[in-house]
């Protein structure tokens, strides 16, 4: 029945388009998970921002669950998302550490006297060496660290509380369960 | 009636044929008007066409922004943490442009290998890095640590 | 407390869609009155809980109920009130909540003004809507609730993106969702008409004024958001060919094709076949708008929200909803009787034209719009599509729309003598590439574009002019316009004047603004003058000032014009507390022939910034123009005939049969 195959013509045409959008919701590159998640966290050993005889390393991440967080005061969203981690620090449990990434000593200093401060500790990361060892490519990002300081979650762009509700904290949660 | 049916064919037929040609030039068109987007590594690596106009897109590498003395005229670097390429733009820059942000800038390569853009857009949505940026960085990175575990194999 | 109530409205509503859109449209079929009566308190219903829901947002907004996690996110004490309510349709959950109360919306007025409606009709229509209903609620109620808490509760909310914190924005969404979703009722329509099979002129009239209202709202949206785009991009531009605006595009070319082809439907009963499937397609394509701008599947400037797992959730309801539409029509569309023949030349035929012409178009546009998820899916690369393109499509299709456009409302129905009808063109023809040419010549004007623009304006005049007297003629003189205007048929055609009249300063605007803009980019220093078109731009300075929610700095510019006062332009660069996002408010001194439009860039050293200066002609006509088309469409809307078929019931009970005239 030639007839009714020509009215099928705009169906066909729609499914193939569907096939396309569907196979673009899977192409969406912000999906794609980092190469370091599930692995154990790069070695690194810098000067911490408040004090530069101290140091932060990867050691200080075992035996508990942490954030690390990569910011920088030139950074605009980091700011936009302080106020967020700030709440976090105050009502939860979480070990947030933060990478200070390509900044200036004094400038991140007055941020953090000024907005204040979330973090257990920061890592001063100048030159940004170790911020490429973590494929750090835009601020700021937040890793999520388990006991055995194995990275299981990064997140890119600034944390809103829709993600902190849905994506940080359930997996913190969960981690934290989790016999180390 | 068979001179109406007759009719109503011609009338089909042209229709066809007009729509025909009217796709065949938007299509025609349609390429000439492509734009392609390339990372700083794949400039580098001289994939990018010469003559004619692409986007290019990365990370404003920090510190690099500079003006020229006629104060209008901006150059500044991309990368994409492999690679990096200067960019040189007159006007006025997005809002949203910062060092550390990701862009993409319209525009072709000058013989000298700085890109001269005749637009830069940083999204008005800061949460959001441009896909094609965020795309070329990936890629970029798992390269870079390629190499590098190539190179501790080597050692 | 209230959100939680706000929440149980919701479900409550998605019960209330899940029984309508199965019992009344199972009532049609076994012929029982009751079910198919429930179609009515069903819709008010759903109405009123999502109305109380929607209220229930309005009010933790206008609280600041930060646990809330959706006004955590869009709200701030420190918002303006005017804008905690517009933060309400901000951004994604809570724009879908006023998507979906728009639609019960449009279902409570269809069963208001549709009370000469069959019942079973009206049923059917009913349920139709329900189940779009059922597919938007459940999308809120499982992907995007917006009434989640949030705990910690946050001291203070994310603020709304300080983008959107403009008049023409506040009120840009719900002008658009009028139309989108508006669209519905058209797609209602058809499906029930294809359910019955009964696919006729009595349907084409039904259809018809819903469609232009919704039309209308369509028009008035995007026309909105691109005066938006001029006033607050700070780029002076007014369409960028935005994934997000073609989204909005395409159901505007695709129902001003339903618009022109319902018309043949009524008058004629031509066209049955391909108005259903524009009926389809226009609703289908405002549905592939929401999913473009939500899934994340295409980002653009305006995407403020996405996610690819709410994509996944949309994809599969554009499959059952346009796929089950198209297939219904596959099965149902060999057996649509073809209606009135009609001759190569007449209106039939024009129409016919015009319509495949805007078809096209809505093709194109589709096309360029999804090309680089195409070749990024087959690994061909990153590409974009260059608004060039889009504008050369634009170019080419226009001006040969613009001559049908002309032609069509002089030629008779059914059968037009040729001869006779190039009688009546000839003058017009004549007129209009006099006037092209006149300004085209190198001496005069010395530009093609414009030329042609004013070739085609002048065109739609003149013919638009000749039409007039024509019909006023008919009817007996200038003073029989009044009557005309209030009895039946009138108001559509002096809608469709008005329309076209419309189209005529749209294209000249375009053209204008696009051929005569000058945009020069200055380093200037306090006290220093540019010369921008014969206007003198003085530079006074920059200085400090406070928002109610931000800091600014503040340009001063003296404009002056042969030493006469023309305006002061105060542009701004604004940062917003809380966002800390830099904003560029521009200066504009608008006027009917042209714009000065002034953008704040960077302050260099000395005192100096870097400035934008544009002179725009004519640019307001794009906007009057796309304003005239909306005025055309709502006169259109209210003829007579239509209200006239809405008392028939309620005041002479039993319908006339000799009533479609």
């Amino acid at each position: 029945m030639p007839r009714f195959v020509r009215y099928l013509l705009p169906l066909v045409l729609f499914l193939a388009m569907a096939g396309l959008l569907y196979r673009g919701l899977s192409i969406d590159p912000r999906l794609v998970p980092s190469p370091l998640v599930g692995k154990s966290a790069p070695a690194f050993s810098l000067a911490r921002l408040e004090d530069p005889a101290a140091t932060l390393s990867n050691a200080d991440f075992k035996g508990q669950v942490s954030l690390l967080n990569v910011w920088a005061t030139w950074c605009v969203s980091c700011r936009a998302e302080h106020q967020v981690l700030m709440q976090l620090s105050k009502s939860t449990d979480v070990a947030i550490y933060g990478l200070n990434y390509k900044d200036e000593r004094p400038a991140a200093l007055r941020w953090l006297q000024q907005f204040g401060d979330p973090y257990r500790a920061n890592a001063f990361d100048a030159d940004g060496r170790v911020g490429i060892d973590w494929g750090v490519y835009g601020t700021p990002e937040t890793f999520i660290i388990d006991k055995q300081g194995v990275i299981r979650h990064k997140h890119t762009g600034p944390l809103t509380w829709d993600i902190v509700q849905h994506e940080i904290m359930p997996l913190v949660k969960q981690l934290q369960a989790e016999t180390g | 009636m068979r001179a109406a049916r007759k009719k109503r064919l011609y009338l089909i037929l042209l229709v066809v044929v007009g729509v025909g040609v009217a796709a065949a030039l938007a299509l025609n068109a349609f390429n000439q008007n492509l734009m392609f987007f390339y990372s700083p590594s794949e400039v580098n690596a001289g994939k990018a066409p010469p003559h004619h106009p692409f986007r290019l897109g990365g990370l404003v590498t920090d510190g690099s922004l500079k003006r020229l003395p006629n104060g209008l005229t901006v150059q500044f670097d991309v990368t994409d943490l492999q690679k990096t390429v200067s960019i040189q733009y007159t006007g006025i820059l997005p809002d949203l442009f910062r060092e550390g942000q990701g862009i993409v800038a319209h525009g072709q390569m000058r013989d000298d290998g700085v890109f001269v853009a005749d637009e830069v857009l940083a999204k008005h949505d800061e949460k959001y890095m441009p896909p094609e940026v965020a795309a070329s960085l990936k890629d970029a990175h798992d390269k870079g640590v390629t190499a590098v575990k190539a190179k501790e194999a080597g050692l | 407390m209230i959100p939680e109530l706000g929440h149980f409205a919701l479900i409550l509503a998605l019960c209330l869609a899940l029984v309508l859109a199965v019992v009344p449209l199972l009532g049609t079929f076994t012929r029982t009155p009751a079910w198919v009566a429930l179609a009515r308190p069903l819709a008010w219903g759903q109405f009123l809980f999502l109305a109380l829901s929607f209220a229930a947002l309005v009010h933790a907004f206008l609280a600041d109920d930060f646990s809330v996690l959706y006004v955590a996110n869009h709200g701030n004490t420190q918002l303006p009130e005017i804008y905690k309510i517009s933060a309400v349709w901000g951004a994604h959950e809570g724009s879908l909540l006023l998507w979906v109360l728009i639609l019960s919306g449009w279902m409570v007025a269809v069963s208001l003004f549709g009370r000469h409606l069959p019942d079973e009709v009206l049923a059917r229509v009913l349920s139709v809507m329900g189940m779009v209903s059922i597919g938007f609620l459940s999308f809120l109620l499982f992907t995007s609730n917006p009434f989640e808490r949030v705990f910690p509760i946050p001291a203070e909310g994310g603020e709304l993106n300080p983008l959107l914190q403009d008049p023409g924005l506040a009120i840009h969404p719900p002008m658009l969702y009028m139309g989108y979703v508006g669209m519905s009722v058209a797609f209602s329509f058809a499906i029930a008409a294809l359910i019955g099979g009964r696919l006729d002129a009595a349907w084409a009239r039904w259809s018809r004024p819903w469609t232009l209202v919704a039309w209308v709202f369509l028009t008035i949206g995007i026309v909105l958001g691109s005066w938006w785009a001029y006033n607050e991009l700070g780029w002076g531009g007014w369409w960028f060919w935005d994934p997000v605006e073609n989204a909005s595009f395409m159901p505007w070319l695709a129902g001003t094709a339903l618009v022109h082809s319902l018309a043949v439907t009524e008058k004629r009963g031509a066209f049955r076949r391909w108005t259903v499937l524009l009926a389809l397609l226009a609703f289908s394509l405002s549905l592939l708008g929401t999913f473009l701008v939500r899934s994340g599947v295409l980002t653009s400037v305006h995407a403020f929200a996405s996610d690819p797992a709410r994509g996944l959730f949309i994809l599969m309801f554009l499959l059952l909803v346009i796929g089950g539409s198209l297939l219904l029509y596959a099965v149902r569309a060999p057996d649509i009787s073809r209606g009135g023949g009609f001759a190569a030349v007449s209106r039939e035929s024009f129409l016919l034209g015009n319509n495949v012409l805007l078809v096209l178009m809505t093709a194109l546009v589709l096309i360029g719009t999804l090309a680089p998820l195409l070749y990024d899916a087959l690994g061909w690369g990153k590409i974009s599509v260059g608004f060039p393109w889009f504008n050369s499509m634009l170019v080419t299709f226009m001006p040969l729309m613009v001559i049908l456009m002309g032609i069509g409302p002089l030629t008779r129905w059914k059968q037009q003598a040729p001869a006779e009808l190039l009688g009546r063109l000839r003058l017009a023809a004549v007129i209009s590439v006099g006037a092209g040419l006149a300004v085209a010549l190198p001496l005069l004007g010395d530009s093609w574009a414009l030329g042609l623009a004013l070739a085609l304006s002048v065109w739609l005049l003149t013919t638009l002019l000749m039409g007039l007297r024509q019909r006023l003629r008919a009817k007996g003189g200038v003073a029989s316009l009044w009557t005309d205007l209030a009895g039946r048929g009138g108001r559509s055609y002096y809608g469709m004047w008005l329309a076209h009249l419309g189209v005529a300063f749209f294209i000249l605007g375009i053209t204008v603004a696009t051929q005569f803009d000058i945009e020069k980019d200055e380093r200037m220093s306090p006290g220093q003058s540019v010369e921008v078109a014969g206007y003198d731009f003085r530079f006074d300075g920059v200085k400090d000032v406070q928002g109610p929610n931000y800091r600014a700095h503040r340009g001063t510019l003296q404009v002056t014009r042969n030493g006469a006062e023309v305006a002061v332009l105060y542009p701004e660069k604004r940062v917003y507390r809380v966002q800390r996002k830099p904003m560029t408010e521009s200066g504009i001194d608008a006027g009917f022939m042209r714009d000065l439009y002034v953008s704040l860039g960077e302050p260099l050293d000395n005192g100096d910034w870097s400035l934008r200066l544009y002179y725009k002609p004519l640019v307001r006509w794009i906007w009057f123009g796309g304003l005239l088309i909306a005025a055309g469409g709502l006169l259109a809307a209210s003829d007579p005939r239509y209200r006239h078929l809405l008392h028939r019931r309620t005041v002479g009970g039993a319908v006339p049969a000799g009533g479609h005239a």
